[in-house]
């Protein structure tokens, strides 16, 4: 029809416009923001972030739950979604339950596992009630990191392998049973059928998956300030507290371009580490 | 009162070339079938007509008025789409009302069209249903009702049947013979099947790579291919072609034979013969029989003539085995000749 | 008959296997299942107990339904209008993210056109960056433009967030409903407008409001946009996380089950649609 060269334009323009102004142009702002002081360039903003007594702690708990959560989250979200897919009645309703923690904000998941973890919370109940424990045990103070950290790890890991769950079952219902069904023919076992035929054909959604939630987990904030308030600093609470508390918004985007840094480079490392050759593509 | 006239229609995909500066005149109240392997341009020709796609070049006339300015809702027309494009939001009703609702006609009106075009295609039982609730055939008759409760100038049909399990299609083959006929309206049909296009139409145009290579009556068409392309399309089994070496003048030399054939100043051209206008004679082509294939009605034999397959359909009384070898003479009237070059029939 | 019996321990073997797995599968439903959403209940029955229940110790399994908790939460300072931010900027961001991303996946659903797949891997490219990072440079361009602290301005932010998955959603929506219908409208006297409006709407409506609840519900849990942008107009997440150190637990259970119940309904109501929202990102 007459007209139609110009339409998918107008329709796409007020997208794209919102996209320049409110995404593709602040980052530039930030980045600015990071490179200058007072209006002259200067690295003084990365620095300032990097000697400060709290960045190493900041960088490398970050860092480690990311180390620690993914892989978790992996084969939590593969066991889930070979679950959806193989299951016969009641798909919808297992499809739901795995699938609630996608709806539910980091912070009320952090919520969540403080009624768990907190001093007066459930698993002292019961750890006092099994007579593990004889009296309730501080899971959260400034000086237990480690059990802050497996709250953290639990609670990430609880909340955020939903998202990962749904992407593999997509991606899994977009394989023909007929090539597990032919290597089933052929003899293989159910782990091998798994492993040799459905990871290899499913490279494209776990990438996806994966990327995604690395992402995510260098953006972890809520979670952790539910948790363990300021005794496990991360990455987002640091870059949040320099904007509020220090009010310096300089090293705040210096944060802000590290955690992009971080992202871009992993995304970057995983499209490579993850890609599928073009012949071998149906 | 419509007449259709495609001026120098061409129509370009980036570099592929969809059409080739087609012209063609279909008679107001004529029944062509544009006919054609995928990919030959049929389709698009037709929705070019239809106002779905705009012609890189050329000219659209319906009933003496050029349309291919025009969005599809102004150039009179109706269309039945290859999956039926049933509403599925819609009941039966809702759907063949549909184009009469945009016309704004008044309800009486509305109901009056809708209840005639439904007893009309036999499906007045099926009106309160939805497009889930019915068959692949009553979707198409839903279909074409709703193309026909429009009283359009011109029908477009882009292979309504192929979608259709075979004995379905036989039926609604006759059916809409029957209907469209009735409803005196020109009707542009697309297809691939050739049965369908020659039990169908009153004019084929076949259309090979984008260009209608022969636009003539069914049989027309089929006794006398003006290009070797419509004698292999058009016919089952097709056409069989033998080369043909000059043996003097308009004598050529076949696979043994010397025959009659045109005057031409080239010393190369090709034989072609339908494989039911060969019968067994003491004189003609001597084969080698390879697969015999019992049908029924006709016996199909395979063969080959210096390298070139060959076929014929034999009365089902003669008994042939394989490894039989037979002569079979072709039918002087039923012989045609190409230019090997061109394709073109001599 | 004697080939039948020598295979009968073999598919004695291959039947209790089948058994075997088939229990396994179910304890790895049951346990699963469990893992969800004993958390869940967990922070309800703190919920729906009395302040001092909460604070008390050993906790009881099962909630008391003392309304003391919520009533405290609702009546505490600053929650009222704190829920009431957190929906109008979920609105607010409902509206912008449909109402900007739907024709965006319609034209991508629809047309093939020079700066497509430009577009694409604009909006993919929002995936691979930390958006809520976005609230820092935007607070400066807001107070600029008084944006600062109006529901209007974090919405633009939860856009940004959403405009994506409503992109994806809508383009998957739209595909799915056959081009065919759209032409066979304009040959039965439709504009291109009114085949929109009487073919393609009805049957893209229910998916079009499952992905309008998404973005609602992407709104509704942001955390860190909410509390960097807000101040005096703080959402329900960024009081929550303001009110942490100084908050009695009984207030952040109660708060935590308040983001939680509506969430549980958001995914409910758009469960049919998750797949639309992730499957699209395979190819």
């Amino acid at each position: 029809m007459t007209r139609s060269k110009a339409l998918p334009y107008l329709l796409l323009a007020p997208a794209t416009l919102f996209l320049c102004v409110f995404f593709l142009y602040p980052f530039v702002l930030v980045a600015h923001e990071a490179v200058t002081r007072d209006g002259a360039y200067t690295f003084a903003n990365f620095r300032t972030m990097a000697e400060h007594w709290k960045f190493p702690a900041t960088f490398w708990n970050t860092m480690l739950l990311a180390i620690v959560v993914v892989p978790l989250q992996l084969v939590l979200a593969l066991t889930m979604a070979s679950i959806v897919s193989r299951v016969e009645s009641g798909r919808g309703a297992i499809l739901y339950i795995f699938a609630i923690p996608l709806g539910i904000s980091d912070l009320a998941a952090g919520l969540i596992w403080l009624a768990i973890f907190e001093q007066s919370g459930f698993l002292n109940t019961w750890l006092v009630g099994l007579g593990v424990a004889d009296q309730p045990v501080m899971f959260l103070g400034y000086q237990s990191k480690l059990s802050i950290f497996v709250a953290v790890v639990l609670a990430e890991v609880w909340r955020a392998t939903a998202i990962m769950m749904v992407i593999l079952v997509a991606g899994m219902g977009l394989i023909p049973k007929e090539y597990g069904e032919a290597a089933e023919v052929f003899g293989a076992s159910a782990w091998k059928r798994f492993t040799r035929v459905t990871l290899p054909l499913l490279r494209p959604s776990l990438q996806t998956a994966i990327i995604l939630r690395v992402i995510l987990a260098f953006e972890v904030f809520a979670v952790v300030a539910a948790l363990g308030g300021t005794n496990l600093p991360v990455l987002m609470g640091e870059t949040y507290h320099w904007q509020f508390a220090l009010q310096d918004r300089n090293v705040a985007a210096a944060y802000a371009m590290l955690i992009l840094a971080i992202s871009i480079g992993f995304t970057l490392f995983f499209l490579y580490a993850l890609r599928v050759p073009k012949e071998a593509r149906p | 009162m419509a007449e259709i006239s495609i001026r120098k229609v061409a129509k370009h995909f980036g570099n592929f070339t969809a059409l080739h500066s087609v012209d063609l005149t279909i008679a107001d109240q004529e029944f062509l079938v544009l006919l054609g392997a995928s990919g030959c341009g049929k389709t698009t020709l037709l929705r070019i007509v239809a106002g779905l796609e705009t012609p890189s070049q050329g000219e659209v006339w319906i009933g003496g008025r050029r349309v291919d300015h025009l969005p599809p809702r102004d150039r009179g027309i109706a269309m039945v789409f290859q999956n039926y494009a049933v509403f599925p939001h819609l009941t039966v009703y809702e759907n063949i009302a549909f184009g009469l609702r945009m016309k704004k006609l008044p309800q009486d009106e509305v109901d009056r069209r809708v209840r005639r075009t439904a007893e009309l295609i036999h499906i007045e039982q099926l009106l309160k249903r939805y497009s889930g609730q019915l068959s692949g055939g009553q979707r198409q008759r839903v279909a074409v009702a709703r193309a026909l409760a429009m009283q359009p100038d011109v029908i477009l049909m882009d292979e309504p049947l192929s979608n259709l399990d075979a004995l379905l299609r036989l039926e609604m083959r006759a059916e809409l013979k029957g209907v469209l006929a009735a409803s005196k309206t020109t009707t542009v049909y697309v297809t691939h099947d050739q049965v369908e296009a020659m039990s169908l139409a009153d004019r084929i145009a076949v259309m090979h790579q984008g260009r209608i290579v022969q636009a003539a009556s069914p049989v027309e068409v089929y006794r006398n291919p003006a290009a070797r392309f419509v004698g292999s399309f058009i016919g089952n089994p097709p056409m069989n072609f033998i080369p043909a070496k000059k043996a003097g003048d308009g004598r050529w030399s076949v696979a043994g034979m010397t025959l009659d054939g045109p005057r031409a100043s080239r010393s190369e051209i090709e034989f072609a013969i339908r494989p039911e206008d060969v019968e067994v004679a003491p004189d003609g082509v001597p084969i080698t029989v390879r697969v015999v294939e019992p049908l029924g009605a006709h016996t199909l034999i395979t063969s080959d003539v210096e390298g070139h397959l060959f076929r014929a359909v034999l009365d089902s009384t003669t008994t042939v085995r394989t490894g039989d070898r037979l002569t079979l003479a072709p039918k002087p009237d039923r012989i045609r000749w190409f230019d090997p070059d061109t394709t073109a029939a001599l | 008959m004697t080939a039948i019996l020598a295979d009968a321990p073999a598919a004695a073997r291959w039947d209790s296997r089948r058994r075997a797995g088939r229990f396994l599968m179910f304890a790895a439903i049951v346990l699963l299942c469990a893992w969800v959403l004993l958390p869940i209940y967990l922070l309800i029955v703190n919920a729906l107990s009395s302040p001092n229940e909460v604070t008390g110790f050993p906790k009881r399994m099962l909630p008391s339904f003392d309304t003391g908790s919520i009533s405290f939460f609702i009546n505490f300072a600053g929650v009222a209008k704190a829920l009431w931010n957190s929906i109008l900027v979920a609105a607010l961001t409902m509206v912008l993210s449909i109402g900007i991303g739907a024709p965006a996946g319609y034209a991508l659903s629809r047309f093939d056109f020079p700066g497509k797949e430009a577009f694409r891997f604009l909006v993919l490219m929002t995936r691979a960056f930390p958006l809520p990072l976005l609230a820092l440079p935007l607070a400066v361009m807001f107070i600029r433009t008084g944006l600062d602290d109006t529901p209007v301005g974090l919405a633009i932010v939860h856009t940004t967030l959403a405009l994506p998955f409503a992109v994806l959603i809508t383009f998957s929506l739209f595909s799915g409903i056959p081009f065919e219908l759209e032409e066979a409208a304009w040959t039965l006297g439709c504009t291109r407008l009114q085949a929109f409006w009487k073919v393609v709407m009805p049957l893209a409506l229910p998916g079009i409001a499952a992905s309008a609840v998404f973005a609602f519900t992407i709104s509704w849990n942001e955390v860190f946009a909410a509390a960097v942008l807000t101040i005096e107009n703080r959402t329900l997440t960024a009081f929550l996380l303001q009110s942490l150190n100084v908050s009695p637990l009984y207030l952040k259970f109660a708060g935590g089950a308040a983001l939680v119940v509506p969430a549980l309904i958001f995914i409910f109501a758009v469960r049919k649609y998750l797949f639309a929202m992730w499957g699209i990102a395979n190819r």
